[in-house]
């Protein structure tokens, strides 16, 4: 018996022993992710000293991919176009699960107690949504909107509790899914909300689900606090009539800008930024900006806004201050930027220009850059600090 | 019946943008085109772009809708950014099946 044991035993212990040896306690709390999107990879890497700590392969189509982490910030939930769901361990730099959901999606978002993730799919259209440890089918949610008729599912968002908001792209519509009983969870739709919701919000406090439409001006709002009041329309025909210009590239929504009692939104297809107060939600003025803003995003201390913008102007980066709302920077960090994002803090900026197949890192204080990482084609970034963030 | 076809809808297969050209409107379809359509092609926001998709559709309707964009869709016009010829290139590599990048 002793010696069954032993045979058993020693193997695997000597292995842990020898991985233990090797392998040092790390935190996770300034870690984080860059896709490089056409190489089907993301780069792990670390805030504190700027660097690239190894690379997990295999994700498939990452096209517009992004991410939520698990609420230990060990795992990313990288969410593909080619409805890859992919859970990569950050610490031992491998995937842990994957699985192929659908034909064609575009993000996800993960529950307040971290044990759900559910993710919008193009097609076929609608959400789904998983057990965060297995990646097991939890609930399925076709975006069925009138009879054989399916949106794509865009704008998805963590609601609070185990519930969460989506928008469908043909139907105009808001759905929220309260996942309480699991198997077959409760929705509630909000329809004739406007054109074209193209993606969407949820503020800091998790309070307001916010969506922006494409195919007019303005946005729909939703109070999660008082979902039984219904979705507003604010800011109503912004443009003023004025003939939009081309869309080069569709504004993300997601980069909250938000900083005191105002907002900061990408205007679709126009040189400017809105200036919103979140307490009326009315505009308060707009900023112009050097082109169609992309992603518009506040410091996590609020006293300067980050914008990029779409093509042809995708090589600059404008910074706003809050306090004056004029642009007091304009940066060219590299060619066609796709994403930035801030270290937990906000004393850098990560940013990445996919054309010079690199990532550019800034000081926020002097605006002066303080590193390169080379990455091929990079496009997201996403630190582990979205975590503990609401709407991440 | 014979019928006439105009000058524009004969390919003008002998055009080829040179090597760097080629490279950039490669990299324009898979990366820009694809931040809608898909880095592969196979749809998004805007429908797919594969040979199976493409093969029963008009090759000047689609040179147009490059060019000039689709309104009320949110396809935007590309004009300023490819040549007509540029624009058949793009059309006829799609419905080849579009080149990866290097």
């Amino acid at each position: 018996m002793n010696a069954k044991m032993n045979a058993k035993w020693i193997a695997p212990l000597v292995l842990l022993l020898a991985g233990c040896a090797a392998w040092q306690p790390r935190g996770t709390g300034d870690l984080g992710l860059v896709v490089e999107r056409a190489a089907g990879r993301v780069m792990v890497v670390e805030t504190s000293g700027h660097s690239k700590l190894g690379e997990v392969t295999g994700l498939g189509d990452l096209s517009h991919a992004s991410v939520v982490y698990s609420r230990d910030q060990r795992y990313a939930f990288v969410f593909g176009r080619d409805g890859g769901l992919t859970k990569v361990d950050l610490l031992a730099q491998r995937i842990d699960r994957r699985i192929v959901q659908a034909g064609n999606s575009i993000g996800g978002a993960i529950s307040e107690d971290g044990r759900l993730v559910a993710v919008a799919n193009y097609e076929p259209g609608g959400v789904k949504v998983f057990d965060s440890a297995t990646l097991e089918l939890v609930a399925d949610i076709p975006s069925e909107y009138a009879p054989g008729r399916r949106a794509k599912v865009v704008g998805l968002e963590d609601a609070g509790g185990r519930r969460f908001a989506f928008s469908l792209f043909e139907a105009g519509e808001i759905w929220l899914a309260d996942l309480g009983a699991e198997a077959s969870p409760r929705l509630q739709k909000f329809k004739n909300i406007g054109q074209e919701p193209y993606d969407a919000l949820v503020t800091r406090d998790g309070r307001y689900y916010l969506a922006g439409l494409f195919g007019e001006d303005g946005l729909a709002l939703l109070d999660l606090w008082h979902p039984e009041r219904g979705v507003r329309r604010i800011l109503p025909g912004y443009g003023r009539g004025q003939e939009k210009l081309p869309v080069y590239k569709m504004p993300h929504l997601e980069g909250w800008a938000q900083a005191g009692n105002l907002a900061y939104l990408p205007a679709v297809g126009r040189h400017e930024v809105l200036v919103v107060d979140t307490r009326t939600w009315r505009e308060t003025g707009r900023i112009p900006v050097r082109g169609q803003p992309v992603f518009v995003m506040a410091e996590p201390g609020g006293r300067r806004v980050w914008v990029n913008f779409a093509l042809p102007d995708n090589g600059a980066v404008q910074v706003i201050d809050t306090e004056t709302l004029q642009v007091i920077q304009t940066l060219h960090p590299g060619r066609a930027v796709l994403h930035m994002e801030f270290t937990p803090r906000g004393e850098a900026v990560w940013i990445s220009c996919r054309d010079d197949n690199r990532v550019a890192v800034y000081d926020t204080a002097t605006l002066r850059e303080l590193a390169r990482l080379p990455a091929a084609s990079p496009s997201g970034i996403f630190f582990t600090a979205r975590a503990h963030g609401i709407g991440f | 019946m014979i019928l006439a076809v105009p000058p524009a809808l004969g390919a003008d297969s002998s055009f080829t943008p040179d090597p760097t050209r080629r490279q950039e409107l490669i990299r324009m379809v898979r990366q820009d085109c694809g931040s809608c359509h898909g880095l592969t092609l196979k749809g998004g926001l805007g429908p797919a772009l594969l040979p199976d998709a493409l093969r029963d559709k008009d090759r000047n309707g689609l040179v147009f809708s490059i060019l000039q964009g689709r309104p009320g869709t949110a396809m935007p016009p590309w004009q300023n950014f490819l040549s007509r010829r540029e624009a058949e290139w793009i059309v006829d590599q799609l419905r080849l099946g579009f080149p990866d990048e290097r």
